[in-house]
């Protein structure tokens, strides 16, 4: 089974990078962007065949791992 | 005194940290980070460098590594643990220390000589050095100090910061803060102050003729202290 995980910046972390992709875009002409924040994307393959069991799995190693809450959050996407 | 440093895949400071505990008197031992079980050490130094390529977040992956469980073990039980830039960010990672270390403000890898003022001398570390400003030298691309409202009340609460940059007299300032650290962090400690996690390297100022000797007077004072 797939499951995915999106891993953002909570909202009072500074994110440098957003910033600067932020203004190349606006130098390109994309001028309408209100603000950029960059984030992760994990594809985690499990053997897992229970949806509850994965799911739950997945959520122990964002909090253990794969996210750092105190500047992070991170949302499973339900697998399909 | 007895002191380990432990070598990560990645760890580049580990020599350089070797020889200056020596030079100052300490018996070092270089640990292997697969190993389980750490030396008798009357200091543990988590070295500089790129554990894992900095994979993930600097830090994170040599945070999990089998000697880091006896290594956290060893700082509940008071032993003193000292990590100096990417080992700051893997004290972090095993919450060790409050806070994370992100990018730096601009966005650049900054190698220069800075100044660091000492904010509190009540820890092993740093009593009875006979200095308030100390010269020493970062290399890091993610040494911005950020933690929560939260936990900057609770460090400022129990005087947690260690150092904070500043300029040649002592004076902290924004325009003297290299990398966008809340407060000019530049070190901080746990709440006991028996772990201490820096972004500068003492081990880069020890000798004079090379870059300077504040180094020097950090680990002379340090093995005093710990005698």
């Amino acid at each position: 089974m797939k499951i995915s995980v999106i891993i953002t910046l909570k909202k009072d972390v500074l994110d440098p990078q957003g910033k600067v992709i932020h203004q190349t875009l606006d130098g390109m002409g994309f001028d309408d962007v209100n603000e950029i924040r960059q984030g992760k994307y994990f594809e985690i393959d499990t053997k897992e065949t229970d949806n509850d069991k994965a799911k739950a799995k997945v959520e122990e190693m964002c909090k253990k791992l794969l996210a750092n809450l105190v500047i992070e959050n991170y949302k499973i996407i339900d697998p399909k | 005194m007895k002191s380990a440093v432990i070598t990560f895949p990645g760890s580049n400071c580990d020599r350089d940290m070797d020889v200056a505990l020596k030079k100052f008197g300490f018996k070092n031992k270089m640990v292997w980070h697969a190993d389980a079980e750490l030396p008798k050490s009357d200091l543990v130094v988590l070295p500089g460098g790129f554990s894992y390529g900095d994979y993930l977040r600097c830090g994170s992956m040599a945070s999990k590594s089998k000697i880091m469980q006896s290594v956290i073990n060893f700082a509940n039980s008071g032993g003193m643990v000292m990590g100096v830039c990417n080992g700051f960010q893997i004290l972090v990672e095993t919450g060790l220390v409050p806070g994370v270390l992100l990018r730096n403000k601009y966005l650049e890898f900054i190698c220069k000589n800075i100044f660091v003022k000492i904010n509190d001398k009540q820890n092993k570390y740093f009593k009875n050095i006979n200095i308030e400003v100390l010269k020493f030298h970062i290399a890091h691309n993610e040494g911005n100090y950020f933690c929560t409202n939260d936990q900057l009340k609770e460090i400022e609460d129990n005087n947690q910061i260690a150092i904070n940059y500043c300029d040649e007299n002592g004076k902290i300032e924004d325009q003297f803060n290299p990398n966008g650290s809340i407060k000019n962090i530049a070190g901080i400690f746990n709440k006991e102050k028996n772990v201490l996690g820096m972004m500068p390297h003492p081990e880069r100022m020890i000798d004079i003729s090379l870059s300077g000797e504040d180094g020097s007077l950090f680990f002379k004072n340090l093995i005093n202290n710990l005698k």
